[in-house]
C-alpha cells in the first residue's frame, strides 16, 4: 500500500468515528444503513468483482441473516451467538447456491440466482408461522450494552472494519487469487490445477456469509423485518451498487452504497425524479465507465498509454520518411 | 373437471400475454445479444401512451395504432440507437445493466408523472361470459387468446415465409456470414426492435385490463415473460410460446390446486429445473464454452 492511501485510510477511519457525535437522530442511522450496505455488497463484491459469479440475489442471504438473528433473539438466543448462526446458515445456503454456478454463467446465473431471491421471498411472506408473512418481526432486540443508536453504529462500523480487514488479508491469500484467476480465465485456472467446482463454491458462500451478517446488523439497526427490504430489487439494487462504485475495486463497495443509501436523501428535495436521474446515471456510466467510478484513474492511465504510443509512432513513421527522402536526395 | 377445463383455459390466455412479451425478449437476444432487464416496462410505458391518447378522446383502437407507432420510435429506434448501439461493445453484462437503469428511469418517470395510482384499463373485448357445454368462458380470455395466437402466428409466418424474415433469422444465427451475403445487418436488427415494440404494445393492450395500468406493473409481468423465456429456451422464438403457455397455465392450476400463496412457486420451481438440467431451454440449442 502506498503512503498516501494509509493516509487516506487513517484519515477516513476518524471521520467515521468522529462524525456520529456531531449527528441528529437521522443522520446517524443514515450512517449506519450505509454501512450495513456497505458490508452487504462487499460480499457481493467478492463474488460479483472478484470471483466473476454474476450474482443477482444478493438481498436473500440479507433475509436470510436477519431472520435468522430476529428469531433466535426471540426464543432467547444472545446477539453474540446468533450472528455466527447466521454467517453459518447464509454460508451453507450460499454454498447451495453456487451449484447452478457451476452449470450455467454470466446471464444464465443471473436469472438464476434472482430465480432464488423470488423462491425465497415467497417462502418467507407466506410461511407466516415462522416468518411472520408480511406483517414481519417486530421488536428486534439489540445486545447489551449496544441499545443506543449511537453505540450501535459502534458495533456496525466495527464488524465494518472487521469484515474489510477480513477480506484485505483473504484477496491476497493464495485463495484470493485463486478467485481473480477463475474470474479472468476459468478454463486456463482449470488447467492451473485450480478446482474450478469448489472455488466458485466457495466464492458463493464466503460473500453469502458476509451479506448474512450484514442482515443480521439490519435486522438490530431497524428492529423490524419484513420481506419487502430483502427483495429482488434490492438485489438489483445492490448489485448496481457494485458495478457504479466499481466491481473488483475493494474500494468500490464503499463508494456504491453510498450512492445508493446516501445520495438518495441528500436529493430528497428531487423525490420521485431522483430515481430517474439514478437510472439514467447509470446507463451513462455503462456507456463511458463500464468498469464503474474507481476505474477513472486506470481509464485516464489507459488513454495517456494509448496516447504516448500514438504519438511514439506517428513521429518514428515521421523519422523514417525523412530517412527515405533524405536517401532519395 | 369443468373447473379444470375453466382455470386451463384462462391459463392459456394469460400465458399467451406472457408469450407475447417472452417472444420479444427472445428476438431481440437472438438479433443482438441484448438481455432486457426492462422488458416489463416495455409493457408498461405503451399502456400508458394508450391511456394518454385516450385521454385526448381517441377511441381504444385508434389509441392503439398510434401507441404502436410511437412504441416503435420510442422503444424500437430509440432504444436501439440510444442504448443498445453504443453499450454492445462494452459487452453482455454492461447492457444488462443498463437496460436495469432503463427500467428505473421508465418506472420512475411515469410515477412522477401519472402518479403512483392504479388506473382503469378498458377491455378491448368487453367482458361478456357465455356458456359453453357446462364451461364459463369471458370473452376477454376468448379474444385474448385468438388475438395472441394470431399476433404470434402472423410473426412466425413473416420470420420464415418472408425474404426480410429470413433475412432477420439469417442476421441472428450469423452476423458475419449475414453481412457477406448482402443483408443490411443493422436494418434487420433494427426491424427486430421495432417488432418488439409492437408485440409489448400488444401485450399492453390485453394485459393491461387485468392488471391495471400502474408505474411498477412491469415488474411482475417482466418476471413471468423472463421465466418464460428461459422455460422456453430463450434462443428459439418457439420456446417463448411454449414458455409462456406453460407460465400462464401452471400458475393457474398452482393457485387452485396447491395453495392460491404459492401460485408463482411451481412456474419458479421449474424454471430452476429447467436452468440446472436444460439451460437453454425445452426448446433451446446448445451455446458451446470457449477460450
Amino acid at each position: 500500500m502506498k503512503k498516501w492511501n494509509i493516509a487516506a485510510l487513517v484519515i477516513g477511519l476518524i471521520v467515521l468515528a468522529i462524525a456520529p457525535m456531531g449527528l441528529k437522530k437521522y443522520g446517524l442511522y443514515l450512517l449506519s444503513y450505509w454501512m450495513v450496505f456497505v458490508i452487504a455488497t462487499m460480499g457481493l463484491n467478492l463474488v460479483l468483482g472478484y470471483a466473476g459469479q454474476k450474482s443477482l440475489g444478493h438481498a436473500a442471504f440479507m433475509a436470510i441473516g436477519a431472520y435468522t438473528v430476529a428469531l433466535l433473539q426471540a426464543q432467547g438466543v444472545s446477539f453474540w451467538l446468533a450472528m455466527p448462526a447466521a454467517a453459518a446458515l447464509s454460508f451453507a445456503v450460499g454454498w447451495l447456491v453456487g451449484y447452478p454456478a457451476l452449470r450455467v454463467q454470466m446471464h444464465y446465473l443471473a436469472f438464476a440466482t434472482l430465480g432464488f431471491n423470488e423462491v425465497l421471498m415467497l417462502v418467507i411472506r407466506n410461511e407466516e408461522w415462522l416468518t411472520g408473512g408480511t406483517f414481519g418481526i417486530n421488536n428486534i432486540t439489540r445486545p447489551a450494552g449496544f441499545g443506543s443508536d449511537l453505540s450501535f453504529y459502534y458495533l456496525i462500523f466495527a464488524f465494518t472494519i472487521a469484515i474489510c480487514g477480513f477480506l484485505f488479508l483473504f484477496l491476497r491469500s493464495p485463495w484470493g487469487r485463486a478467485f481473480t484467476a477463475l474470474r479472468d480465465n476459468p478454463l486456463r485456472a482449470e488447467s492451473l490445477g485450480i478446482n474450478i467446482q469448489r472455488y466458485t463454491l466457495m466464492a458463493f458462500a464466503i460473500g453469502a456469509a458476509i451479506s448474512g451478517l450484514s442482515g443480521g446488523l439490519f435486522a438490530g439497526l431497524v428492529n423490524f423485518i419484513e420481506p419487502i427490504p430483502f427483495s429482488t430489487q434490492t438485489s438489483i439494487m445492490m448489485y448496481l451498487m457494485v458495478v457504479i462504485g466499481g466491481s473488483g475495486y475493494f474500494l468500490g463497495p464503499i463508494l456504491g452504497a453510498a450512492i445508493g443509501v446516501i445520495l438518495p436523501e441528500w436529493l430528497r428535495d428531487f423525490g420521485g425524479w431522483y430515481l430517474v436521474v439514478f437510472g439514467a446515471a447509470v446507463m451513462a456510466l455503462m456507456v463511458w465507465l463500464p468498469g464503474g467510478l474507481l476505474s477513472i484513474p486506470q481509464t485516464i492511465k489507459d488513454k495517456r498509454a494509448a496516447k504516448l504510443a500514438n504519438e511514439a509512432r506517428s513521429a518514428h513513421a515521421a523519422r523514417l520518411k525523412a530517412e527515405d527522402e533524405g536517401a532519395q536526395a | 373437471m369443468i373447473d379444470f377445463f375453466q382455470l386451463t383455459f384462462s391459463g392459456l390466455a394469460t400465458g399467451c400475454i406472457y408469450a407475447l412479451a417472452a417472444l420479444g425478449f427472445t428476438l431481440l437476444w437472438q438479433a443482438s445479444g441484448t438481455i432486457n432487464f426492462a422488458t416489463g416496462e416495455f409493457v408498461m410505458l405503451p399502456a400508458f401512451g394508450m391511456l394518454g391518447c385516450m385521454a385526448i378522446g381517441l377511441p381504444l383502437w385508434a389509441a392503439f395504432i398510434v401507441t404502436v407507432f410511437l412504441a416503435v420510435i420510442v422503444l424500437g429506434w430509440g432504444f436501439k440507437s440510444l442504448v443498445v448501439n453504443p453499450l454492445i461493445r462494452q459487452g453482455m453484462m454492461p447492457l444488462i445493466v443498463a437496460t436495469i437503469g432503463l427500467a428505473l428511469v421508465m418506472r420512475n418517470g411515469v410515477r412522477q408523472i401519472y402518479s403512483a395510482e392504479a388506473h382503469p384499463f378498458p377491455n378491448v373485448f368487453g367482458d361478456h361470459i357465455f356458456n359453453v357445454l357446462g364451461v364459463t368462458f369471458s370473452s376477454g380470455d376468448v379474444g385474448t387468446l385468438v388475438l395472441a395466437l394470431i399476433i404470434i402466428f402472423a410473426l412466425q409466418a413473416f420470420i420464415n415465409g418472408t425474404i426480410t424474415g429470413r433475412a432477420m433469422q439469417a442476421v441472428a444465427q450469423n452476423p458475419e456470414s449475414a453481412t457477406v451475403l448482402g443483408i443490411n445487418v443493422q436494418r434487420m436488427v433494427l426491424y427486430t426492435f421495432a417488432i418488439n415494440a409492437a408485440l409489448a404494445t400488444a401485450a399492453a393492450l390485453l394485459v393491461t385490463p387485468i392488471y391495471l395500468a400502474k408505474f411498477d406493473m412491469g415488474l411482475s409481468l417482466g418476471m413471468k415473460a423472463f421465466l418464460a423465456a428461459i422455460i422456453g429456451g430463450f434462443n428459439n422464438s418457439r420456446g417463448a410460446l411454449l414458455g409462456g403457455l406453460i407460465v400462464g397455465v401452471l400458475e393457474n392450476w398452482a393457485a387452485a390446486y396447491v395453495s392460491p400463496a404459492y401460485k408463482d412457486a411451481v412456474a419458479l420451481v421449474l424454471f430452476f429445473a429447467v436452468i440446472m438440467l436444460k439451460p437453454n431451454g425445452l426448446l433451446g440449442t446448445v451455446e458451446t464454452r470457449k477460450v
